[in-house]
Order: C-alpha cells, then structure tokens, then sequence
C-alpha cells in the first residue's frame, strides 16, 4: 500500500457560530483518486480551501509528505504541489487560452519578479501551456480569448490551470459542475487519465462519476468525515446511508444536487 | 511560436493592451529632445519649464498609473509620495547637501520607503477600504508637514537652489528641462520594462483576477507590494524633480486634493496604458494653461470635462483607439457567440 | 483645569454631533448603495451658503434654516436621480473620479454665485449669551449648548427612523445585505432617494448650524470630509450605531485630545511648540486611529454586515 500523502487531523474552523469544519480528520494516500462526498452545505469546498490555504483554520493540523503546512500561504502550497480547482469557474476572462496557461507555468518556473528580464523568449511558457492544454483538449483554442468559450471548455481551462502548475495533489471541486452529459463524460475520462501521475481528492455530486473514479470515498457531514472506504463499502454502509445517502423516499443523492 | 501559424492575429488582451512599439517611442523621445530649441528659438522661453513641469507630472502619473492602472490599486494617497520625495529633497538642502546624486536618490529612497510601511499596511484591506487608508496615511503626512516647524509649517520649504551635478548648472531652465528630460527618460525606460515583464504580466493578471493568481502560486501580497513601492518611488522621484523645478515644496503637494489630480490625469489618458499617464498629464496641464488664461473657473470646466469622461469615456483617451478598431470591425464570429450566450442566461 | 476640561469635553460633544450628522447619511449611502461619495461635504457647503443666503434675505435664523434643509434635500434628491443612480452601477474608481468632479463644479459653482469672500450667519440673539452650568464657575455658550441638544435630538430621531420604522427596516436590510435588499426590488429606488434626500438634509442641518461659529466658505466640505470618513470607518460602514460613537469619539479625541495634549507636551517642549504639535498631533491621532481599526477590525467598531 502506498504511503500518506495528505493527513488531515482535528480541524475546525468556524464561521460566525457555524462550525464549517467540525474536528474533521482525512488521510489521503498518495496515488489514490479520493472522492469527498456529502450534502450542500458540509463544508466540502471550506475543507478544501483550508488545504489549498486560501482559508487559514482555527484549529487542527494539516500534514503534507508528513511536513506541517497548516500555517503554510497558498503560493508555498502550490510549490509544494498542492493545486486546487474552483467550483466556480474562476479564471481570466479577457486573456486568451495560451495567456491564462502561460501565467499558470510561468508561477512554477518563477522569475515573477524579473522586472526587467525580457519576454522575447517565451518558449518555456509556450511549451509547458500547450502541454497542459493538450491534455485537456484546448490546444485548438489557444489563441481564444475565455469568455468567448463554452461553459464546458472554461471547465475543462479550470483543470487545466491546475495541471500547468504540475500538482502531486489536486483538490477538484466540482469539475463537473453545470456540464452536459457529454462534457461531463469527456471530463470523467480527463480526470481518469491524471490517476497514473497525480494524485486527487475529489469533490463530486455526480454519484455515478464518483463511484466510477474512486479509489476510495470520504463522506462529509455537517463539518466532519463520518465514514472513509471503498464505494463498494461506502454504499453499503448503514450509517452513510442513514446520514447522506438516504433511506428510500426523496433523498437519493441525485436530490442533493 | 511552433503551433500558432504567424499569420493569425493574436488578439489585443489587457496583458498585451498599449504597450508602445518602438519607433513611437523614438519619435516621442526626439519631439521632447528639440522641443526646447524650437521653444528658445521662437523666443518662448516660458514654454520651456511648462515643458519639464509637464514631463515631471507625466513621470508622477506614470508612477500612479502603475500601481492603479496596472495593479488596480486605487490609491487615493500618491500625494504623500509626491511629497515625500519634494520634502526629501528640501531637508537635505537645508542641511547642506545639494549634490543630486545624493539628494535624488534619497529622496526617492525615502517615497520608496513611505510606500513599502502604508504598502503593507493598506494591502491588506480592499475595495473602499483601501481607497479610504491610503486617504488617510496621506492625510498623516500632511498633517505632519504643516505642524513640524522643522518642515516649515504651512509655508513649506524654499529650496535656495536646485541640486547640483558637477560640471553643469542646472540653474537655466533650458538644463534643466534637459536634466528632466534624461532622469524621467530613464524612468519611463524602467517601467517600460517593468510592465513589458513577466512581473508587469502577473500584475495585470492579479488586476483581473486575485483569487485565481494565488491559487496557481503567485504571492499576490508580495508583487502588489512591489508594485505599490515602484510606484512610489517614482512617484517620489516627479516630487524630487518638482521641488527642483518649483525650487521649494509645501504642504500643498501633499493634499488629497493632489492625489485626486494625479489619479483624474491617468483617467483623462487612459488606466493601464503605457502612454495613459504621459497623455494624460500633458493633456491635463496644457488645458489648465490654456483655459486658466481664458476664465478663472478653469475647475469647473475640469469638473465637467471629467464627469463627461467617466460617464462616456472611462477607459480614457489611450483607449479611443481601440475603440475606433473594434467598430470598423465586425464582430468575430467567436465575440457574436458570447454576446448570444451572455444574452441567453 | 477641571472645568476646562469639562467646557473642551462639551466642545468636543459638540464637534462630535455636527461630525455624527455628516457621517450618518454618508454611512447610510455608502452602506446601502455601495457608493463613495467624496462630495457628501459639499453639500454640506451648499447647505451652509444656502442658509447664509436665505439668512441674509430673511434676517432670521430659524426659517433660514429650515429653507437651507428643504433646499439642500431636493438638490441632494434631484443629484440621486441624475447622477448617483448611474454611479451606483460603476467602479469605485469611476464613483471617486465622478464625485471629486463633483467638488470641483460645486466649489466653482458657490465661487461664481456667492463670491471667494466667506459669508456670516448671525447667530439668534436669544441664544447669543452663555449659559451658566455651575454657578460662577461654568459658563458655556447657549448657542452651542442648542446644537448639542438638536445633535441629540436627531442621533435619537435617526435612531427610531432605523430601528422603529418600515423604512428603516429596509435601510438596515441594505446595508447588511446589498444583494437581499436588491431582490427587494420596486422599494429600493425610492428608498436610495430617500436615503440620499435625508444625508443632504442633515449636511445642510450641520452647515447651518455651525455658521454662526465657522466662516461659511468654499471648501469648508473637503475640511470636514475626511474626518467624516474617518469617522464612518471607525464605526463601520453602513452602521448608525457604529457612526454615532465614532463621532463621538473623533470628536473628544480632536478637541480633548488637542488640549490635553497641548498642556501635556508644554511639560516636555516649550509652549511655542506645544501650542502647534498639540493640535496636530491630536488630528494625527484620528488618522492612526482609523488605521488600526482597518488594520485589525477591518469591519468597523459597530459592523452592520454580518
Ligand atoms: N465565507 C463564509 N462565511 C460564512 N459562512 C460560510 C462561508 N463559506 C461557507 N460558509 C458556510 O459554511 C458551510 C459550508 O459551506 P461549503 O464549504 O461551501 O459547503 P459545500 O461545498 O459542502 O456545499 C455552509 O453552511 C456555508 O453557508
Ligand atoms: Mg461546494
């Protein structure tokens, strides 16, 4: 079995007098697609931008390759190899394709503060965006400015942000948010194919996908991971079922949506 | 350039929007260059310190225009910057050192540093509250110069003559319009490259979009802090510059009042732009000169003219030309697409 | 010394009412239309210099007033309509831009009707004499004992406007959440006149008052603008509470502030010096006091978000 990758441990964080995350623990394991699941409102994108940084916790440990990265700014994160992804499409949408995957190679390999380097020679960005865009299926539109794409390909620019930056750890919140059925199968093949180099954690309301990609399922609930383990498992289980997926009548998980 | 054929267009983005070619930088440079000795041969010698007094501010809006044009810091305390490096300038006249290698280069360490403490203070607020914190520092700055006699209280501070380079006077305006023109030259090279940069780049970038930058690994804090004291050391080197030109500094310079003329020239030139604060300073004072002749109400006039330019032509004058493009064009067949979906929704 | 304190501290109740009434129609505006209005303090000018015109028409002080506010508030209705409601809906670059434009036409606008000279309101002369407060002691002008008595007067008006009304009700749904109050719909755009016709109504109410003791003159808005900022982001945007007490507190620190400070540097530097740093220092106060507030309770003292 392969080792930890990402050890969460008693986190809390509040909001006002809501407990967004309730002393939750999750372990990841490093190569693994690790689905986390739950209703609206569990807290699953408030767990994720605590690992990513955005958001700083009011308690608890978030251990990273066994190193403590609880205090650690988002920038560090990424270069580290923590890379998240947005539920909300959240990119820059006057810049062309190329444009938005270059900056996001261009943070890796540094020299942001190189005021006076000149940008003639923009091959390293050139190659490491049309990499990422390659992999997501926007090489044929990289000189489009984003806010003349589809909803699908924005989604599919949001993950390839993400993958320009090179992450070991992937937080996906969401990628197929408000896809089509046919956008949302394109997407679950992408997300298959990064298993061999990356490993994931990844939010999803769509059952079907998620029980299909996961290696191993987290439910969250009101803060707090109730159960971790395989999707065969985590079907099965009764308290799973009792909390989240429902007994028989409305609440099914496609409800939750 | 391997998949792109060449022939394709690249789209005009904010990341590339009026950056200026070459040549048109050259030509600029040349008018500057003989427009004195065209001025002294026709006799004009008074155009010629409206001429530095004009290329100083478009250094002070170029300054200001970096941080709020390009980094989208709306700073409404470039006013203290200004001031500080006029004041930089004046106490060490009064102490005796004049030499401008010296005194220029403190005084803009001295903006530079003024920028670096507000800098990391303000930037941690946003929206209006960053507008009204740079208000309020400026306002600490002002309050300081008028009631410390050392600065000279309301009177400011004369400066008994312009800082001193060896070998050369700068005492007869033509020199010292050459002498602007060589240190704000450089200073115009220097943000040219800087926004040519990747640096320049990212910052354009974080403008559009602060939460994505952080997220792909940019330290936004940290290049919005650079940003903010570059621009304030420049901003610190037109203050330096002014006091030399006006030959003293007062409290005035470090009104809001001032803030808010400087930030009123990068709109009329365009935010953003390279050229923004250079046409916009240049416009803006060769109207104060021509109006204020005509009628003493040349503020309403400003008034007016500004509010027009909010309500019907945000982006400023850089940006007309864009403009005229993109109605003789018509629509890409991509643009027409996202016009229908953003109707759609 | 004691007493002098005292006098300062109802100077400084004072200050700090005509500051409360500035601060609360800007806070109103700023919290439930999202819009910063860099010429709030000109129409508190406006008010002023329209007080001192109708005062000179009518040699009266009283009916002037009321003139100046009902005037004062349909220019500031009449600038919703045209103007704001545009602005509303801009950057807060475009909304600077725009009302420091504003400044300048409305002080070349004053400039050209009612001359650079500053004009003078006379005080009514049965409130000229001083009040006696502790006999043979403490005497203190009855004019300015009137303005702290209408300051408390409308502090408590705006209060149960805020808190009792159904207009109020739909002012603090704004500004505590912009976007529930927009789902309102129908009832906001009147609401947004209202809110600006009142903020007007209480600049030309502060202009009027304080002419009998300031020079009305061109500019008078920029001075007690930026305190009035100061104020509303102590408090909190948006926040009436968050306004009064941040008024109050500018207020004591200004003027108390200025004499404490005064006396206790005289024990350090000469008092050439002090008489000069004492004031500024105290001026310098509000502003680091407003810095720290943004810096470690960047909503404000009282936040009405939230
Ligand atoms: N910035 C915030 N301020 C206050 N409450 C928040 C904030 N962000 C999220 N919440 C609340 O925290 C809870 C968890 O939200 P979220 O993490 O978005 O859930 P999920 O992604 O699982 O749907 C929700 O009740 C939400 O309303
Ligand atoms: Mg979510």
């Amino acid at each position: 079995m392969s080792h930890t990758i990402l050890q969460v441990e008693n986190l809390v964080k509040r909001f006002g007098g809501l407990m967004a995350t309730d002393h939750c623990n999750l372990e990841v394991r490093a190569g693994e697609i690790h689905a986390l699941i739950g209703p609206n409102g569990a807290g699953k994108t408030t767990l994720l931008a605590q690992l990513c940084g955005e958001l700083a916790p009011d308690s608890g440990r978030i251990l990273f390759e066994g190193r403590d990265i609880t205090r650690l700014p988002i920038h560090k994160r990424v270069g580290a190899g923590i890379v998240r992804s947005f539920q909300i499409t959240t990119l820059l949408p006057k810049l062309t394709v190329r444009e938005n995957l270059a900056l996001a190679v261009q943070a890796r390999t540094g020299h942001s503060f190189d005021f006076l380097g000149t940008v003639a020679d923009e091959s390293d960005l050139d190659e490491g965006a049309e990499d990422a865009a390659r992999r997501v299926g926007l090489i044929d539109v990289m000189e489009q400015i984003v806010s003349t794409l589809s909803h699908g390909k924005q989604r599919a620019l949001e993950l390839g942000m993400a993958l320009a930056c090179k992450p070991r750890l992937l937080l996906l919140d969401e990628p197929m948010a408000g896809t089509d059925p046919e956008e949302s199968k394109r997407m679950g093949e992408l997300i298959h194919s990064l298993r061999d180099e990356h490993t994931l954690i990844l939010v999803e309301h769509d059952m079907d996908a998620v029980f299909r990609l996961a290696d191993r399922v987290s439910v969250l609930v009101a803060g707090a991971v109730i159960a971790t383990d395989t999707p065969e498992q985590i079907r099965n289980n009764p308290q799973v079922i009792s909390a989240y997926l429902g007994d028989d009548e409305s609440a099914g998980p496609e409800a939750v949506q | 350039m391997k998949s792109t054929p060449s022939h394709v267009r690249k789209p005009e983005t904010p990341l590339l929007a009026g950056l200026p070619g070459p040549w048109t930088a050259i030509a600029v440079a040349l008018v500057l260059a003989i427009y004195p000795l065209i001025m002294s041969s026709l006799g004009e010698e008074f155009y010629i310190s409206v001429g530095s007094r004009v290329l100083i501010l478009a250094l002070a809006a170029s300054a200001l225009n970096l941080a709020l044009g390009y980094g989208g810091m709306i700073s409404l305390g470039h006013a203290a910057f200004l001031g500080a490096g006029g004041y930089g300038v004046a106490i060490l006249a009064k102490y005796g050192v004049i030499a401008a290698w010296v005194a220029i280069p403190a005084a803009v360490g001295l903006a530079a540093f003024a920028a670096l403490v507000i800098g990391v203070i303000s930037l941690r607020t946003r929206g209006v509250y960053f507008i009204m914190i740079t208000l309020a520092f400026a306002q600490l700055f002002y309050y300081l110069a008028v009631s410390l006699p050392e600065f000279g209280g309301d009177d400011g501070l004369p400066l008994s003559s312009r800082s001193a380079i060896p070998g050369l006077s700068l005492e007869s305006d033509l020199a010292f319009y050459y002498f602007v023109l060589f240190t704000a030259g450089l200073a115009f090279v220097l943000l040219y490259r800087l926004v040519a940069s990747r640096f320049g780049r990212a910052l354009v970038a974080i403008r559009e979009n602060e939460r994505r930058m952080a997220a792909i690994g940019y330290p936004v804090f940290r290049l919005k802090l650079m940003a903010f004291v570059l621009s304030g050391g420049l901003a610190g080197l037109a203050g330096a510059l002014l006091a030399n030109l006006s030959l003293g500094v007062t409290p005035h310079t470090l009104t809001w009042h001032q803030s808010g003329l400087l930030m009123v020239m990068v709109i009329i030139g365009g935010s953003g732009y390279f050229w923004g604060g250079i046409t916009g300073a240049a416009i803006f004072l060769l109207l104060e000169e021509t109006i204020s002749t005509q009628t003493e109400h040349w503020n309403l006039i400003l008034g007016v003219l500004l509010l027009f330019i909010v309500l019907v032509a945000p982006n400023g004058v850089m940006s007309l030309r864009e403009r005229i493009i993109a109605a003789r064009r018509p629509p890409s067949p991509a643009h027409a697409k996202a016009a229908s979906e953003e109707n759609a929704r | 010394m004691f007493y002098l304190i005292i006098e300062q501290a109802l100077n400084g109740l004072q200050y700090g009412l005509m500051l409360f009434l500035l601060a609360a129609g800007l806070t109103l505006v700023f919290g439930i239309m999202d819009l910063i209005n860099l010429a709030h303090g000109s129409l508190y000018m406006i008010g002023a210099f329209l007080a001192a015109a109708f005062y000179q028409a009518f040699q009266s002080f009283f009916p002037a007033l009321l003139l100046a506010i009902i005037a004062t508030a349909l220019i500031g209705a009449i600038l919703e309509r045209v103007l704001y409601r545009r602005l509303q809906r801009m950057s807060h670059l475009s909304q600077v831009l725009a009302t420091f434009a504003l400044i300048l036409i409305a002080n070349e606008t004053i400039k050209i009707i009612f001359g650079a000279q500053p004009l003078m309101i006379g005080m009514p002369a049965s409130l000229s004499g001083p009040l006696e407060l502790v006999s043979d002691e403490l005497y203190y002008p009855a004019y300015r004992m009137l303005i702290i008595v209408v300051g408390l007067a409308v502090a408590l008006g705006l209060h149960l406007l805020v808190n009792r009304t159904r207009i109020g009700m739909w002012m603090r749904a704004g500004a505590s959440n912009p976007e529930m109050a927009a789902v309102m719909g129908v009832r906001i755009k009147p609401l947004f006149t209202f809110v600006f016709a009142l903020g007007a109504a209480l600049c030309a109410l502060a202009g009027a008052l304080l002419g009998p003791l300031l020079a009305v003159s061109v500019g008078m808005g920029e001075s007690i603008l930026i305190p009035a900022f100061e104020v509303i982001v102590i408090g909190g945007i948006g926040s009436m509470r968050g306004a009064l007490v941040g008024s109050l507190l500018v207020g004591m620190i200004d003027t108390l502030g200025r004499l404490l400070l005064t006396v206790g540097l005289k024990l350090v530097v000469d008092s050439a010096t002090a008489a000069t740093l004492g004031p500024t220092l105290a001026s310098m106060m509000v502003s680091v006091l407003m810095v720290c507030v943004l810096f470690f309770r960047p909503q404000g003292l009282f936040p009405a978000r939230g």
